[in-house]
């Protein structure tokens, strides 16, 4: 398969090549500028921080561009920024849940684990960097790294753009380094999963419009007459998240000196904008995307076919309409009005059946191919995945029947419902695409089985833990919020539900300490097949769609 | 219809998408905008004052969201724990709302007036000083931070641009208002109270007022959360007010 084209290599001109350097260099001035004149003092470490991203990306560019054309420019695929993506994914994987587990453990160990004068120690700022990490930067890094490998393969051609991949790659990452950093500082614009300020968010915008053309444009170059199943959630995907992101962060400046700034909507308009956002980040960038690496990984890994055309068809048309109306149901028994809030609920009701319809299709593309769940834990990853997005998409309508809501909402069943999504869809989806790339990309066989199916049942043992204790937990804690007594007064204070939390809190904490481990095995096997693994000499699996 | 045409053409694809997507958005937020009754006509509400300004950043900076709501829901048991349920008209001026998602720690829509400043002040400081079965981290650092007002008068100026009703004069006046709420004893108290409805100017730190700290702030914000709309000029059966 190592078609090489010169084409490329050889162009004299290409806008790309001015491009980045330009937007790395107004990146830079914007720093310098910001950390010279800004009176806040967040600001000014925040510029700090880009400016130094921004010189270490432009150093690496002038080291891999000027004078030189790269040696992954010579090859057919661009795989060298996939590569890229594959350690950041698993790097910030393992961050996102180190946090993960720290602020577990410090919900149940208060005593221990707070520090008075350490504001950025403080929960409420560590939180958001938990949920960015594992949403953003672990799931955003997977998403860009298989959409960039999937579209490819299926299109034939070389991504778009030259080096704009490599722009997406750093910029994104940027990105999550500004956001990092920033909830630590106490930059915050208190919206959930769209806690970065106006600027960070202005440069997602940029990366993402980038993201967007680099995918369209290899659709472009696309030496299949059809676009594959896989693309078209990709691209949903990569779409729709552009949108929520710009609507959702509408927001004006304090001064363009300050990292503050006040959303252009307030209270209700706000509020189901804001969950309008909320829910579609789940269903577009944590369903959508991943049901790109659905429709890719699963019938190449199982040497299937998907199981159904048409079943596609329905799947993805139904889902991207659906998902949209089921914001309201964040917002049940609220100021909200009813008419909106009734359309949430039915809405969510109804996206039972398109979530099901896709997993079904997933499910049964291993038709024929069942036998290899006992031989291949990777494929088995893959598929339990599916599994857990079966439950989980059968949980979350149950949850906004508004009778249900009345009692979980607020409560720790809505954490156990969204990590029961997040460790067992997200999660194990993830994982057994980085165990299909890494071999595929470094040309060696998997260095251990056995550690994969380590992997599997240590961070399986540990969302069990997670969601059932989650599900006690939430029941009993809105069970105990609405107990009345024998004189008809509320049974218990707020603060003995608190105190009744501490076993499951606990419980929790280990749970997701063991799907941390899982994470570090899988972390080590990667490592050990990229560096010392057997090479292989074969060609992937071709997918019977693209051979046709 | 023939699915191939869209598969054969990115940019139909695109369109396609985007049209899909847009309808439930538009349907669902569009008319909360336009739609009367949407937010209830209620007495009382006013924007914050820049102290009460000042100590919501603080509030929004730290993230207290993450853990506490502020929309008491319209369920028995939360009217009796919290108080009277939250209305739209309540949140109007918050850029952006805090009605949050979790309740790791109780609902403060209606925290306002329930504890002393006392209180607030060994409870953020240590929580479990106080309520000892708390998991709620500790803030003393606010209570030695001193507050940094110098932009006040821009962001009541921003929150007007985006659509809070601050007068020309709330804005002129935004750092003497600032001071005056913080020290009862200095002057521009009556100016600052005839300015802002309800507000109430006290030393909230407990420190001695010529140091406004970031705790004083918050507790500022925290004692004037749902305290302001008059409950005896609402009528929750009125016409006006059935959604």
């Amino acid at each position: 398969m190592q078609i090489t084209q010169a084409k490329t290599a050889q162009s004299p001109w290409r806008l790309d090549h001015y491009f980045v350097p330009l937007v790395i260099f107004l990146g830079l001035l914007a720093a310098i500028v910001e950390a010279a004149r800004s009176p806040d003092p967040r600001m000014v470490m925040q510029a700090w921080t880009f400016g130094a991203c921004m010189a270490a990306f432009g150093a690496w560019y002038m080291k891999t561009y000027v004078g030189r054309t790269p040696a992954d420019e010579k090859n057919f695929y661009a795989d060298a920024v996939i590569k890229a993506g594959v350690i950041a994914s698993t790097f910030w994987g393992i961050a996102g849940m180190l946090v993960g587990v720290i602020i577990a453990l410090q919900l149940c160990f208060p005593h221990f684990l707070y520090f008075p004068d350490l504001p950025w120690t403080n929960f409420g700022r560590m939180r958001p960097l938990h949920t960015s990490a594992v949403i953003f930067a672990f799931g955003g890094n997977i998403l860009i790294t298989t959409s960039f490998y999937a579209v490819q393969r299926t299109s034939r051609a070389r991504l778009f753009g030259g080096s704009l991949p490599w722009f997406v790659m750093w910029g994104y990452n940027i990105f999550i380094v500004m956001a990092g950093t920033g909830y630590l500082e106490g930059i915050s614009q208190s919206r959930e999963y769209a806690e970065p300020e106006w600027y960070a968010d202005i440069w997602l915008t940029l990366v993402w419009v980038c993201y967007l053309l680099t995918f369209l444009g290899t659709l472009w170059k696309r030496k299949e007459p059809h676009i594959y199943v896989a693309n078209w959630f990709y691209l949903a995907f990569i779409v729709t998240i552009a949108v929520l992101h710009i609507v959702n962060n509408l927001a004006m400046p304090v001064s363009f000196l300050e990292t503050k700034s006040y959303s252009l909507f307030s209270g209700v308009q706000d509020a189901l904008t804001q969950w309008w956002y909320g829910h579609n980040a789940v269903g577009f960038f944590l369903t959508a995307g991943f049901l790109g690496i659905v429709y890719y990984f699963i019938p190449k890994q199982a040497e299937r076919p998907v199981y159904s055309y048409r079943l596609s068809i329905i799947h993805f048309w139904s889902l991207i309409f659906i998902y949209i109306w089921a914001g309201p149901h964040h917002l049940l028994y609220t100021a909200l009005p009813e008419w909106a809030q009734t359309l949430g609920m039915t809405f969510s009701v109804i996206l039972w059946m398109p979530s099901w319809g896709g997993m079904i299709n997933g499910l049964m593309t291993l038709s024929g191919a069942w036998d290899k769940l006992r031989t291949d834990p990777v494929l088995r990853m893959l598929v339990v995945s599916v599994a857990f997005y079966g439950m989980a998409t059968f949980e979350g309508p149950v949850m906004s029947v508004k009778a249900v809501n009345a009692l979980s909402h607020y409560t720790n069943w809505t954490i156990g419902h969204v990590h029961s999504g997040a460790l067992g869809w997200v999660g194990y989806i993830s994982f057994g695409a980085l165990y299909c790339l890494v071999p595929w990309l470094w040309k060696k066989k998997l260095y251990s089985n056995a550690l994969v199916e380590w992997h599997f049942w240590i961070s399986t043992i540990g969302i069990v833990l997670y969601i059932t204790s989650m599900w006690v937990a939430g029941i009993m804690q809105g069970l105990m919020w609405r107990a009345y007594n024998e004189f008809g007064f509320l049974e218990y204070a707020f603060s003995e539900v608190v105190l009744a939390m501490h076993p499951y809190y606990i419980i929790r904490a280990i749970g997701g300490l063991l799907f941390l481990t899982g994470t570090l095995i899988m972390a080590f096997n990667l490592w050990k097949t990229a560096t010392s693994g057997q090479p292989v000499a074969a060609a992937q699996p071709v997918l019977a769609a693209e051979a046709a | 219809m023939n699915h191939s045409w869209l598969e054969r053409n990115s940019i139909l694809l695109l369109i396609g998408i985007i049209c899909v997507i847009a309808v439930g958005g538009a349907v669902e937020i569009a008319p909360l905008f336009w739609v009367g009754g949407t937010v209830e006509k209620v007495s009382g509400m006013r924007p914050y004052t820049p102290l009460e300004l000042e100590g919501r950043n603080i509030y929004v900076r730290e993230g207290c969201y993450v853990c506490h709501s502020q929309q008491i829901r319209t369920l028995r048991d939360e009217v009796e724990r919290y108080g009277h349920y939250s209305l739209a008209a309540e949140s109007m001026y918050d850029h952006p709302f805090q009605w949050g998602s979790e309740r790791t720690g109780p609902d403060l829509a209606r925290v306002g007036g329930k504890y002393s400043d006392q209180w607030h002040k060994g409870h953020l400081i240590d929580p479990r000083s106080v309520v000892p079965e708390s998991i709620m981290p500790p803030y003393k650092f606010l209570f030695s931070t001193p507050l940094d007002y110098r932009d006040v008068q821009a962001l009541l100026k921003t929150n007007r641009e985006v659509g809070v009703p601050y007068t020309d004069d709330q804005i002129a006046h935004a750092k003497d208002d600032l001071i005056a709420q913080a020290d009862p004893n200095g002057d521009g108290v009556d100016a600052f109270e005839k300015r802002y409805a309800k507000a109430q100017s006290r030393n909230f730190d407990g420190g001695n007022g010529a140091e406004v700290t970031e705790g004083a702030a918050l507790i500022a914000y925290l004692q004037m959360l749902g305290t302001l709309i008059d409950f005896k000029a609402y009528h929750a059966d009125a016409p006006e007010n059935r959604r």
